[in-house]
């Protein structure tokens, strides 16, 4: 009782608390107990779920989600959706595959120019939205439906049918693989390099957030737009950066697509811009902004990954997949929703 | 279906005549058929007024009875509503079809008792089918009755996005199965994992799509049936029933399994054939698209749909159009058993989905049992088989069981 009295003649932003304390007041604590009762479930009935092979696989799954789902969850703590996220994914696989290819260039200048374009639609996106004030629900809505018919579209235009060309006899194509699509065997385990691309995006968005001014306007602009920017925070300019973003992470993972099939299907990646969302929600992002984590989004996204590979593991009727898909999500989050609640009633 | 393009079959139709509940491996039991039905009351019970009793005990017990006549009075409603719906399901019994109907077609089929003495291998398919397909739940029941008669653990995963369906596959062979069945929708999509499902000492059997590919990423055999020999065969017996104009009906623009169809038919049809690109996900647009070019064109003696559930639409555009022209189809299902039945459809051309998903898993234990492949090197071919007035009344039977 005397620290509290103390403490309470102080700064109450200055007051010690202790580690514990400080750990259950983080977002992506609940996700991660929700990722372990995940990963025992599936360990006691799953019995290949254990192997390092299976958990390779489980990672791979996760990391095609995780890479998107980080800025997916730093746009959501700014406040934002992007629906346009699955599909510009394969917008982006399809510009560099279709430049290469009818340019007949190096791959290379394909993947650069994907990137530029890539990213000028996450700012065609962030522009929109910051100047009609509209609901970002809407206007990414918008651009969703309008690369899926410009996927189509272009790519029966200019290819003939509704897939790309294979680039995979074309110069750079090696060098890029390696980048986007090579994987590593450790020991007996493949290890996808996309693991690494998700690890390395977790670790800089965690750096952005808790450690930069940037950070600190992304929860404000989420927070509260208008007193952000009444203290100052260029609000405008960081929703136009947290769009990029998103734009970025599709150009990488449409790379990977791209670099790992050698030939794109324009019809793609429709629906998948909800698993980015599901899986920063159940990192513990609050739909409605200004909470949230990097690291919560990547432990959201490998619960998803357990819970759709570990059902084939189980080797459980594929019909009641999607149920059984659902109903783990839900129990994962109000469990996080549980133990985010019981830590903010204890601090 | 998100990818048409490389679905060259018709799994995306979802019939409406699908039918799960068909399955004969989980026959159902008779719980739905009350032995007691004579017992119940028909027609509803006039409990509306109150009984005598009620009256008298009324009398004696004004205060109470007001708010108790009420409660007993809507319980009572109540229950006659609960018995006059009990008398009308009871009295309006149909005869035919429904789950009775159902039940009794399951018994009749195949018995499920292991007929070989080899261990229980584990075979995993992976498809391409986006959720509840008809086609896929043929393809499947082929694959389980085969299991059940090779002592077979079958297990089955589908995934309409190529990365996806990949990642299942790479699961099976990380459970390391004994065998593995894929389509390969997307071919580009599946080398990885097919090829190492192959370092992996896994055979692999690819169905339904991608008998080019088969061979070159080392799978044992490919079982399905080639477009464009299908599309032929429909040109040659439309040549035979001496047809003039025919339309083919394409219902996912960019599909080019459906494309090599209509060209299949076009190459070997002597008169002349159109193709008309109607919005296969919605029926009244394929209606009145082709009830529009009946009614521009009445040369037209032939139109042919590439998928069962637009056979029927094309009828009733024929009806509203007014038009003579015959019905064909590609594949098969209960409605276009009855419509060549009843002579409202020409002819139809099948792919034996049964037979794809049966074979392919017979094929794997040969090889697995004996190291015997089929098809030196070439797809195994599935169809097409032309399917005329004269098969259809055995047929009919067969689609309903859910086996055609």
């Amino acid at each position: 009782m005397s620290t509290t009295v103390k403490a309470s003649i102080r700064d109450e932003r200055l007051l010690h608390r202790s580690l514990v304390r400080r750990l259950m007041g983080r977002p992506e604590l609940g996700s991660v107990v929700g990722a372990v009762a995940v990963f025992l479930f599936f360990a006691l009935t799953a019995e290949p779920f254990l192997r390092a092979s299976s958990l390779s696989t489980v990672l791979y799954a996760s990391s095609t989600i995780g890479i998107m789902a980080v800025p997916v969850a730093l746009l959501m703590i700014g406040g934002e959706f992007d629906l346009s996220a699955g599909v510009m994914v394969v917008s982006s696989a399809l510009i560099s595959s279709m430049f290469s290819y009818q340019m007949t260039a190096n791959t290379w200048v394909g993947v650069g120019v994907s990137l530029l374009v890539t990213l000028a639609i996450g700012v065609f996106n962030g522009v929109l939205l910051t100047r009609t004030k509209l609901p970002s629900f809407i206007i990414t809505l918008g651009t969703f439906f309008m690369l899926t018919g410009l996927n189509l579209g272009f790519t029966k235009l200019i290819s003939g049918t509704v897939s790309t060309k294979s680039i995979a006899d074309m110069e750079g194509f090696e060098s890029a693989r390696a980048l986007f699509a090579s994987h590593l065997t450790i020991g007996e385990v493949d290890v996808q390099v996309t693991i690494i691309w998700w690890i390395v995006l977790v670790a800089v968005a965690t750096w952005i957030l808790l450690r930069t001014r940037v950070g600190n306007w992304i929860f404000a602009v989420g927070g509260n737009a208008d007193a952000a920017r009444a203290v100052g925070v260029p609000v405008t300019k960081t929703k136009i950066g947290l769009y990029m973003g998103v734009a970025f992470a599709a150009w990488v993972s449409g790379q990977h697509l791209l670099f790992s099939y050698d030939a794109i299907q324009s019809g793609d990646g429709v629906g998948n811009e909800f698993l980015y969302i599901i899986a920063a929600a159940v990192g513990g992002c609050l739909m409605t902004g200004g909470f949230g984590s990097a690291i919560g989004a990547a432990v959201g996204a490998f619960i998803f990954g357990m819970t759709s590979k570990g059902i084939v593991y189980a080797q459980w009727n594929p019909d009641w997949y999607k149920f059984f898909l659902g109903a783990m999500l839900l129990l994962a989050t109000l469990l996080n929703a549980w133990v985010r609640k019981r830590a903010e009633d204890k601090s | 279906m998100n990818d048409p393009m490389n679905d060259p079959m018709d799994g995306p139709m979802n019939d409406p005549t699908n039918n799960r509940m068909n399955d004969p491996m989980n026959d159902p039991t008779n719980r739905y058929r009350s032995p007691v039905t004579d017992t119940w009351p028909v027609g509803p019970v006039p409990a509306m007024r109150p009984t005598q009793r009620d009256q008298r005990e009324g009398q004696v017990l004004v205060a109470t009875v007001r708010r108790r006549g009420r409660v007993r009075r809507k319980g009572r409603v109540a229950s006659a509503v609960l018995a006059a719906a009990l008398g009308a399901s009871l009295a309006g019994c149909s005869s035919t079809g429904g789950l009775r109907a159902e039940q009794e077609r399951a018994a009749q089929t195949a018995g499920g008792k292991a007929a070989v003495n080899t261990p229980r291998w584990t075979f995993a398919m992976v498809t391409h089918s986006g959720d509840g397909d008809t086609f896929w739940d043929i393809v499947q029941k082929g694959a389980q009755q085969a299991a059940v008669k090779d002592n077979i653990k079958f297990l089955y995963g589908h995934d309409e996005e190529a990365q996806r369906q990949s990642q299942l596959v790479q699961s099976y062979i990380d459970q390391k199965v004994d065998g593995l069945i894929v389509t390969l929708a997307k071919p580009s999509a599946m080398k990885d994992v097919v090829e190492k499902a192959e370092k992996a000492g896994i055979p692999v059997i690819t169905v339904n799509s991608g008998a080019a590919e088969s061979k070159a990423f080392g799978a044992l055999s490919h079982i399905g049936q080639d477009e464009t020999v299908a599309g032929e065969a429909v040109g040659d017996e439309l040549n035979k029933r001496g047809r003039k104009k025919a339309l083919c009906v394409l219902h996912e623009q960019g599909n080019v399994g459906h494309e090599q169809r209509c060209d299949g038919a076009k190459k070997t049809f002597k008169g002349t054939m159109e193709k008309l690109y109607v919005e296969g996900t919605n029926m009244p647009d394929v209606q009145s698209s082709i009830e529009s070019k009946l009614q521009a064109d009445d040369s037209i003696d032939s139109v042919v749909t590439l998928g069962a559930p637009f056979a029927a639409t094309a009828v009733k555009a024929r009806e509203q159009a007014g038009s003579k022209a015959e019905i064909d189809t590609f594949d098969l299902n209960a409605q276009v058993a009855n419509g060549l039945k009843d002579g409202s459809l020409g002819f139809a051309v099948d792919q034996q989905p049964y037979l794809q998903g049966y074979e392919a898993i017979d094929l794997l234990w040969l090889y697995k049992y004996n190291s015997d492949v089929l098809g030196g090197g070439k797809p195994v071919l599935t169809g097409p088989q032309v399917i005329t007035k004269k098969d259809a009344a055995a047929l009919q039977e067969l689609t309903k069981r859910g086996t055609r």
